[in-house]
């Protein structure tokens, strides 16, 4: 019980975080068709600028500042990069974001070296929220899902009760008649880019701490980013959300679990011969390889993704 | 078949041939055999990529896991061989290493290419990274961090003179290898099934009408590619005697790609051009700076932005003005454009070689002061050196906008002649 109910915790916290950074790469994508290789980059030099600003001014600016920052970065890539490469063709945008990522991940190193800073929780957050069959919750965590679910309605809010929220789901769809009407479309998208790049510096800005920043941060929850929105659906928000949550517990929960695939087999009444490797292999070792199964299996099964509305 | 081997295309396969051979006489140097043994696997890996995204508009991210698959059975096959085979065995591997890389395109080709654009890119993504994460996982197999190592000379007595010891030797073989491979692939795509591939990559739905399977189409191209892949790694596997799990990551899945698309993807020679670039690129930038990465990226960037037909599609563009009689018009502007080009760049490399001097540490060790630019000793506590730096890139910035402009009129104007020509 115990353990269910803390990795649930743990799981939601994670699929939460995982949900800033998917939200915003689902909103590019369905709004622009582009699958932004470079959306963790964000994220990455969100946890970066926001290290940065702790060092100087310290947490509680950076928390504002730096996913401006990473906000402006990105309008300024789909105004004088994305925009071109788009005349090219989808190869050419997918190639450009790939060749971001790469780009990034370098002047990380330029700038920042190629070992993980020390970036902390501030004081203030550092410290005991409740305790829950005797392991600690801390402040953090609870601070995190905070932030999570206050973008998540902001974000809501936005899109559903905002003129420029309907403008942009009307561009989603028709992108030529709200030209039509007379709305600057290209400026929307350049809007989205900025907004959605913003909320991946967002996430970075507190994930940094709780986790680790360094130059690698971004190429590990990258493909996990695309994992989650390709089982959600490729432009469905809520799809994002419920496969955030869902890859976030599959992660928290079978980093824990002990249980060898002989076991499991066991379990179903199936006894497994002795031996192989595979069969010995724990869960917690077959973690890293879960979401891309599951990835798989959806795109094999359900390619639209669990909520999507379109293929591909 | 004539169009195939006319004199022409053979002359010019002879040709290639004669200089891959010669090469290793003119440069005898240890450092420019390995080079040129590099850019020999890589011609085959990126040509092999290509006949996924050129030739069938199959955009991969994970073409590494062929080629990867492919070095280690190879190795392992080398290493159960063991003292009892002959060298004439050894420089058979390479196929039992494109077996491999073919029977994983088999397997993994079923499930990718199911569907074809943004699905398979994303597919081919997550079977990448799934590959990739179960090398860490079966360590027996794949060996773990340190890789599986092996010795490609195995046999007492030689074979026709060779034991494949001496660089030379595995050069020659490596050389073989390619040219079969690439002689291979370029009359593929004048198979029927070559041609399918490229009307499935335009034109699907029509390609459906005409009453072929898109699907059936892009799974045997994978499953080639897978082939030629495995051939690739296989190489690797000879040349460098040790295979480790980097080689079927998304990193050398992202380099092929790379190679490819510089090179130009519309041309068959353009992943040839690629490879060699990027080969000597890696290893002769490589070698002068730690910041080759960040070089390579920004001209990758620059390259999808300014010519996304990659070098193949610009040396094209310059034959066929050539052709009109308009390179001659040309040629000053290039010329012109070329001189602030070069401060620009002068000014960039001078901001990003201090740069990294200053905050990575490079060199003595961290907060170095002192560092050397193109020739020049640099105090970096100093103002001076940025601001010449910042002024030479500005000042290149400038001229290369101002020149660049007119460069533009005037190369508008010879497509336009070149175009109406035609008309």
């Amino acid at each position: 019980m115990e353990f269910v109910v803390i990795s649930l915790l743990n799981g939601i916290t994670y699929g939460l975080l995982l949900f800033m950074l998917s939200s915003g790469l689902t909103l590019i994508f369905s709004m622009m068709g582009i699958l932004n290789f470079a959306h963790a980059s964000f994220y990455m030099l969100g946890a970066y600028f926001a290290y940065q600003i702790s060092t100087w001014v310290g947490f509680w600016p950076g928390l504002l500042v730096a996913p401006l920052l990473v906000g402006a970065v990105g309008a300024a890539v789909e105004r004088y990069g994305l925009r071109r490469a788009h005349r090219f063709g989808h190869v050419a945008e997918l190639l450009f974001t790939f060749g971001l990522a790469f780009l990034v991940e370098e002047i990380v190193h330029l700038i920042w070296g190629k070992v993980a800073v020390d970036y902390r929780i501030p004081l203030e957050l550092d410290g005991t929220l409740f305790t829950l069959f005797d392991t600690s919750f801390p402040i953090y965590k609870g601070f995190m899902m905070l932030v999570s679910v206050g973008m998540l309605v902001a974000l809501y809010m936005l899109l559903t009760r905002t003129r420029i929220g309907l403008i942009i789901q009307a561009a989603l769809t028709k992108p030529d008649m709200v030209e039509a009407l007379g709305h600057n479309v290209p400026r929307i998208f350049m809007l989205v880019f900025g907004g959605g790049t913003a909320l991946a510096g967002l996430a970075g800005v507190i994930g940094g701490n709780a986790f680790v920043t360094e130059p690698g941060m971004a190429a590990a929850v990258g493909s996990i980013v695309f994992v989650v929105v390709v089982v959600g659906g490729l432009g469905s928000l809520t799809g994002a959300f419920v496969a955030s949550l869902l890859i976030g517990c599959i992660q928290t929960f079978s980093v824990a679990m002990t249980l060898s695939i002989t076991d499991v087999f066991a379990l179903i009444g199936v006894a497994l011969p002795e031996g192989s490797q595979v069969a010995r292999l724990t869960i917690t070792q077959l973690a890293p390889v879960l979401p891309y199964v599951l990835m798989v299996a959806i795109l094999i099964f359900r390619p639209r993704g669990l909520m999507g509305a379109r293929e591909s | 078949m004539s169009s195939i081997f006319s004199r022409g295309r053979l002359l010019l396969w002879g040709a290639c041939l004669v200089v891959a051979i010669a090469l290793p006489l003119v440069f005898k140097s240890g450092f420019m055999l390995s080079l040129l043994c590099q850019i020999g696997i890589m011609v085959v890996f990126a040509l092999s990529y290509n006949m996924l995204l050129g030739q069938t508009g199959l955009l991969s991210f994970g073409h590494a896991v062929y080629y990867g698959l492919g070095a280690f059975i190879t190795m392992h096959t080398l290493n159960l061989i063991g003292k009892d085979g002959s060298p004439l065995v050894v420089a058979l591997l390479p196929l039992v290493g494109g077996l491999a890389g073919m029977l994983a395109g088999v397997v993994l080709g079923y499930v990718t290419t199911k569907k074809a654009g943004t699905t398979f890119a994303m597919i081919s993504l997550g079977i990448g990274e799934l590959v990739a994460a179960c090398a860490l996982m079966f360590p027996g197999f794949f060996g773990g961090e340190g890789g599986v190592s092996g010795n490609r000379v195995i046999a007492k007595q030689a074979f026709l003179g060779f034991t494949w010891g001496p660089q030379v030797e595995m050069y020659g073989l490596i050389v073989a290898w390619a040219f079969l491979a690439t002689v291979a692939m370029f009359a593929l795509t004048q198979t029927p099934l070559g041609r399918m591939a490229n009307a499935v990559r335009d034109n699907p739905e029509r390609a459906e009408f005409v009453g072929y399977d898109t699907q059936r189409v892009r799974y045997l191209m994978l499953i080639l590619s897978g082939l030629f892949a495995g051939i690739a790694g296989g190489l690797t596997a000879l040349n460098y005697e040790i295979v480790t799990a980097e080689t079927l990551n998304a990193h050398t899945s992202g380099v092929v790609l790379l190679m490819t698309f510089v090179g130009g993807i519309g041309f068959f020679y353009g992943p040839i051009i690629g490879a060699i670039l990027i080969s000597v690129m890696q290893i002769v930038i490589g070698g002068m700076t730690h910041a080759w990465l960040l070089y390579f990226g920004l001209f990758f960037l620059f390259m999808v932005l300014m010519a996304p037909g990659g070098i193949a599609s610009v040396i094209t563009v310059q034959h066929k003005l050539w052709q009109a009689g308009l390179l001659g018009r040309m040629l000053p502007h290039y010329l012109a454009t070329a001189l602030p080009v070069l401060v620009l760049l002068a000014g960039l490399v001078g901001l990003i070689e201090m740069g990294y001097a200053l905050l990575a540490g490079e060199g003595v060790g961290a907060g170095d002061t002192a560092t050397k630019v193109m020739g020049m000793q640099l105090q970096l506590n100093a103002p001076e050196p940025w601001a010449a730096a910042l002024a030479t890139a500005a000042l290149g910035l400038l001229l290369t906008r101002w020149i660049g402009g007119r460069t533009r009129v005037a190369w508008n104007a010879a497509l336009a002649a070149l175009h109406g020509d035609k008309a």
